[in-house]
This record gives C-alpha cells, sequence and structure tokens, in this order.
C-alpha cells in the first residue's frame, strides 16, 4: 500500500468512548472523528453528557470505556499532546479580581501566542475594545464570555473544545463566535463544541453529534 | 517554568488585590497568641517557658485558616480546569501555587512569629532557633497543606475535612519546630530537630508539587 492509498489520520479521534459515574452510564459507544477545518456540535438534551463527553476529550475525566487518538496516535488514559487543545467551560477560567487584559496575558503564558495575534487585537476581535483595563468582576456575563472568546483566539492550538460557546452572548456575540469558528476551521483548525439546539451555527464543514442521554 | 512565574506572578497580584482577606492568618495569629496569657496566667516564667510551644500551635492553625482557599477560587471560576489542560507540566504549576501560599501565609507568619514570642517574653537568645525552624516549618505546612486542598478541592463544604487530613500531617513538623524553640531554650542544642525539618522541608520540595498535580487531576475529575 502506498501513502496515497491510506488517508491521512484525523486530528482528534475516538472510538467507542464511554464514561459511567458510580455504575450510572452518562455516555457510551460515542465514535467521532475531527479533521483539520471540521466543526462537530454534540448536540444534546439538558443532562444529556454534553459536558461530560467534553471534560474527557480535554482529560478533564477519564473514560471508562473506547479510546482516543490524535493524528492517528493513540492516546494513553488521561494523556494528551501539550498544547494541542484550547478548552472553553461553562466556568471561563477568568479571575474576576484581574482585568480582561491581565486574565488574556496571563493565558498566553499559559497556553502560549497564536502567530500574529496580541491581546489588545483578541479583545477588539470579541467586541471588547474599551474594557481592556476594567476588572472582569464589574462586565456583564456576555462581557466575561467574551473576554473568554478572546482567549480562544490568543491560543496557538489546533483544537477547539467549546462547552456551549453560544451561551450568554447576544445575537453580535454569537456572530462573533461564528467568526471566529469559521476563520479557525478555514485556517486548517478544528472545532468540537456542545448545544443545546436553540441556536444553529452556519458553517461550511460541520458535524452533529447528537446524544441522547441514557444510550444503555 | 514561564507559566509557573505567571501563575505566581498572577497569585500574588491577586492577594495584592485582596490584601485585606490576606491579612486574616496573622491577625488570627495574633489573637490566638493573645488569649493564651489571658487563660495561661501573667507569670512571665511559665509565659516564656512555653511561647515557643504556642507560637507553634498558632502558626499551624493560621495556616490552616487560608488553605481552604488556595484551590477553592480557581476550581469555581474553571481556572484550574485550564490548568490541567494547557499542557504544561502541572508539578511545576503546583509548585508555583505552593510558593504563593507561603508567600501570601508563611513567610508573614515567618516574620511575625517571633513577635508573638517576644510579646509572651520568650528568652531573646531563642528567637533565632525560632526564626530558623519557622523558616523550615512554613513551606512545610504549605506543601502539606496543598496536596491536601487539591484533593479536598472536588466537595463544596471541605473546612473540618481539610482540617481533619492536614492536622495530622503537620503534626512532625509541629514537633521538631516546638522541639527546637525549647531545645534552645532549655540550653540543649536545636540542630537535630532543625536538621529533620530542613530533611523533610528538602524531600518535600521535590515530591509535594508531584503529590499535588496527581491530587489537582483526581480533583478536577
Amino acid at each position: 500500500m502506498t501513502a496515497f492509498d491510506s488517508p491521512a489520520p484525523p486530528l482528534f479521534a475516538a472510538r467507542g468512548l464511554g464514561f459511567s459515574r458510580d455504575s450510572e452510564i452518562i455516555f457510551s459507544q460515542v465514535d467521532l472523528d475531527v479533521g483539520s477545518g471540521d466543526a462537530l456540535v454534540i448536540e444534546g438534551a439538558n443532562g444529556a453528557g454534553k459536558t461530560t463527553l467534553l471534560r474527557v476529550l480535554a482529560g478533564l475525566l477519564e473514560q471508562t470505556e473506547g479510546t482516543l487518538s490524535w493524528q492517528g496516535v493513540t492516546l494513553a488514559d488521561g494523556q494528551r499532546v501539550a498544547g494541542s487543545m484550547a478548552v472553553l467551560g461553562h466556568h471561563l477560567g477568568l479571575k474576576g479580581e484581574l482585568t480582561p487584559i491581565e486574565n488574556l496575558r496571563f493565558r498566553v503564558a499559559l497556553g502560549g501566542l497564536r502567530h500574529g495575534m496580541t491581546p489588545a487585537i483578541a479583545l477588539r476581535s470579541a467586541g471588547l475594545e474599551g474594557y481592556a483595563d476594567v476588572p472582569l468582576r464589574s462586565l456583564s456575563a456576555g462581557q466575561r464570555k467574551r473576554t473568554a472568546l478572546a482567549a480562544l483566539l490568543l491560543s496557538p492550538a489546533a483544537l477547539w473544545l467549546l462547552d456551549e460557546p453560544y451561551a450568554n452572548l447576544d445575537r453580535e456575540g454569537q456572530r462573533v463566535v461564528d467568526r471566529m469558528l469559521e476563520t479557525h476551521c478555514l485556517r486548517g483548525g478544528a472545532a468540537i463544541f456542545s448545544s443545546h439546539g436553540l441556536f444553529t451555527p452556519a458553517l461550511s464543514r460541520m458535524h452533529t453529534l447528537v446524544l441522547s442521554g441514557v444510550t444503555a | 517554568m514561564a507559566a509557573a512565574l505567571a501563575l505566581l506572578r498572577r497569585d500574588l497580584l491577586l492577594l495584592w488585590r485582596q490584601r485585606a482577606d490576606a491579612l486574616n492568618p496573622l491577625l488570627f495569629a495574633l489573637m490566638v497568641a493573645t488569649l493564651f496569657p489571658l487563660a495561661l496566667g501573667p507569670e512571665a516564667q511559665m509565659l516564656a517557658r512555653v511561647a515557643g510551644g504556642i507560637v507553634w500551635v498558632t502558626v499551624v492553625l493560621a495556616s490552616l485558616l487560608s488553605l481552604d482557599a488556595l484551590f477553592r477560587g480557581d476550581a469555581d471560576d474553571g481556572s484550574l480546569d485550564q490548568l490541567a489542560t494547557c499542557g504544561q507540566p502541572l508539578a511545576l504549576l503546583a509548585g508555583a501555587k505552593m510558593l504563593a501560599h507561603w508567600i501570601g501565609t508563611g513567610l508573614p507568619l515567618t516574620l511575625v512569629g517571633p513577635l508573638l514570642a517576644y510579646m509572651l517574653g520568650i528568652d531573646l537568645a531563642t528567637v533565632p532557633t525560632l526564626l530558623l525552624a519557622l523558616a523550615l516549618g512554613t513551606p512545610l505546612l504549605s506543601m502539606i497543606g496543598a496536596c491536601c486542598a487539591a484533593l479536598t478541592v472536588a466537595m463544596r463544604r471541605s473546612g473540618i475535612l481539610l482540617a481533619l487530613l492536614v492536622l495530622p500531617l503537620t503534626i512532625p513538623v509541629l514537633i521538631f519546630g516546638a522541639g527546637a524553640v525549647d531545645a534552645a531554650g532549655t540550653g540543649g542544642d536545636p540542630s537535630a530537630p532543625l536538621l529533620f525539618l530542613a530533611a523533610g522541608l528538602a524531600l518535600a520540595l521535590p515530591l509535594a508539587p508531584l503529590g499535588c498535580a496527581a491530587a489537582i487531576r483526581i480533583g478536577t475529575a
């Protein structure tokens, strides 16, 4: 077999992924493939296990069954390729006592900086121009969310794992997320994000994974 | 390493922005040390005899006071998830958290400890020993405490559980710390207990961050 016959392995893939907590099955037999340029939306009702699945993918929880692989290489339990993914959870990972720009600088120190990006540009792209020096605590929930989106823009990671990226945002903010996802995928990145289905993003290469809750 | 330094700088900045809260352990230590003469009576000789022990108990309890907050804030606002997923060695980041806790709690207590002892009428010749014992012992308290705090961070109300976990583990620090001061006060040689503290510190410096990183992984799961 020549190299032409075997397609490039997907960026991130899961086979037969399952997670149970105290013998209660949260999800099971989840297969997913995310290649460069793909966006995968995880849909499901409240409590269907979207957040848990994303935490397993991020390596914050260890799956109870199945395997994960990065660029075709199987990952050991809890192991992730350093700097390969950027995570945006329900809790944004920002400090209320710090200003958006201080928060972003810290995140850059942790996760690195995408080429050609600066915290100031990221804040502007997220629609937070003029709020750089206001303590995050005094911003609205939507503005805090936009700060977390700016942190995502700064990250050089190829794979984005986003839990409800559209929550708390106004229409303009939701368009910002759309634009970010579109640009990220066009640049060859990939994204996996959850949505409870109220807002349907318009992305070119989008796949959907529906979590039905009890799949056992 | 740069990430760990950034985390240390962030935690110190947070400490500075919340400096009223940061003073709590010091105020607590001052209050407790003031209560002992009231309860034991004002006999100068007796107080001077127990001053070292009182300061050590006070320091152990005061450092416990700020432990629950060490990872609580980071866990509640999702920062701990970011630390765990950012791809940096978690043990280094845990080490930075421990150092930040020590700078915020252990270091001020080390500096105030001799003052409290002086207030209780300790023999001035033993103050250098007390200072050295505190300088060796308080980093140990921060490191042991951080491991336990990371373990209990998943629990909403972990205050008393954290104390139950931490206090037995800090007993050796208390015994050797107070023992060193006692030996110096009674004309003995304090070097043996001080060396035990130093050995404990040398052991904990590489091991505690690793243990704390494992505890964070368990705590975030």
